[in-house]
């Protein structure tokens, strides 16, 4: 089943790119088109993604047309890589019904960034999907 | 043993150079910087002018088989930095000079020991507004000869730790105070660090990395506050044989430099099967507290 048509259109993309400096370029300009939401500190805890070093935070609502409200902080201006996968996850998902969120799954992660991340970056990342989709289908 | 040239007092001050020592060798041809990161769009979103990329999966790792790159490999890699035996590597990087510290480890393994990590790593460089390059660096590729990889003075395999064990050796697990208790922590289904099993390796002491570092600006601890978290507080005797491990070896890199480099510890070395291996080994012992 294909992905959002964004992300699937993102991913097919960049799987024609064979040039790892030239892949590495779009996910540092998806990753720099990221605008972080205007939400004070502290987070709370229950909203951090598990074992995402960068200390990400998410929190997903219905808004007025009962689509999805994500917003998603990265609190930490060196997690470049979080904020590409933060940014192709809003692409994907904001303002479309909760249930788009069923054709997300955690392969998103590898066909993104490739076989190159380190574990922990790769658990870091694909727990920002899991719980995006977690906490949009709870609305579904 | 505090003095202007070494203010902290380290048990070898050379390992460490500063961002300013760094800004103001940028045209020193004997010196190489390198970048080495967790996450790999860093590089490439700006770099110090003239740093390469080491990569720690494109560039020291094997491609197929769980162990480091070989001797061919090495001295391709030093031809693209355009370094000869006498080069002087500084490395910096993400998360705390982490990944720097891995790369250190490796290139020790094949003996080319004038390195330094440059204290702070890349985030201190940003915070004081140094330059940075979207540039690719230039190298004359040079020869390179290398030595074959000699891993019997600074990687711990799984046989030795578990002798090491029974003759209740120093033990120091760098990983989260939940790793090391075996709590689970990780998202449901997902396999706790790797890992079938959780806890500890018998004997470890919990001293989590970053506790080595300085949170405000990422730079190292003194010489007598490391000892403090190391000796005084988890006994850690520097004149004793020391295995550092974590989950596959890289945070525990940044132990094993510390100990051996800013501490002195005689006899440190790095268990990079760490958890990974030893938690999915069939039959070794665990503890949990």
């Amino acid at each position: 089943m294909p992905y959002p048509e964004p992300i699937q259109e993102f991913i097919e993309n960049i799987a024609l790119i064979d040039d790892r400096a030239e892949r590495v370029q779009v996910l540092i300009d998806m990753g720099k088109s990221f605008q972080p939401p205007a939400i004070e500190k502290p987070y709370p805890a229950e909203n951090r993604v598990p074992g995402c070093e960068s200390e990400v935070y998410t929190w997903v609502n219905l808004n007025t047309q009962s689509t999805l409200d994500i917003q998603i902080v990265v609190d930490n201006p060196q997690g470049l890589s979080a904020m590409a996968m933060a940014q192709l996850l809003l692409e994907g998902l904001q303002n479309h019904p909760p249930a788009l969120a069923n054709l997300i799954d955690e392969d998103l992660v590898a066909k993104t960034f490739g076989p190159e991340l380190s574990m922990g970056k790769s658990l870091g990342l694909t727990n920002l999907v899991r719980q995006i989709k977690a906490q949009a289908l709870k609305l579904a | 043993m505090s003095n202007d040239n070494n203010p902290k007092g380290y048990a070898h001050p050379q390992a460490l150079v500063s961002t300013g020592w760094v800004a103001a060798n940028l045209d020193n041809s004997n010196v190489i910087i390198v970048e080495s990161n967790e996450d790999p769009l860093l590089y490439s979103s700006g770099h110090i002018p003239g740093a390469f990329e080491v990569d720690w999966t494109l560039d020291l790792n094997d491609p197929l088989i769980r162990d480091y790159l070989d001797r061919t490999g090495f001295e391709k890699l030093m031809s693209r930095l355009g370094a000869t035996t006498d080069s002087h590597i500084v490395f910096y990087g993400d998360k705390n000079n982490w990944w720097a510290c891995y790369a250190f480890w490796v290139f020790h393994l094949f003996g080319h020991t004038n390195c330094s990590i440059m204290d702070g790593g890349r985030l201190k460089w940003i915070n004081e507004q140094r330059p940075l390059s979207t540039d690719a660096p230039f190298a004359n590729h040079s020869t390179y000869t290398a030595p074959e990889r000699d891993d019997s003075h600074i990687r711990a395999f799984r046989d030795e730790v578990i002798a090491h064990v029974k003759k209740q050796g120093q033990l120091v697990d760098v990983r989260s105070p939940e790793e090391f208790s075996g709590a689970r922590t990780h998202m449901a289904d997902y396999p706790n660090e790797g890992a079938l099993r959780s806890g500890h390796i018998p004997g470890a002491k919990s001293v989590p990395w970053a506790k080595a570092v300085n949170p405000e600006d990422g730079t190292f601890k003194s010489f007598s506050e490391l000892a403090e978290l190391y000796q005084t507080t988890q006994n850690l005797n520097p004149s004793e044989p020391t295995i550092a491990y974590c989950r596959i070896g890289e945070r525990s890199a940044h132990t094993w430099f510390a100990l051996k480099y800013l501490l002195g510890f005689e006899n440190v070395k790095n268990y990079d099967g760490s958890w990974t291996e030893w938690g999915n080994s069939v039959g070794l012992p665990i503890e949990k507290p």
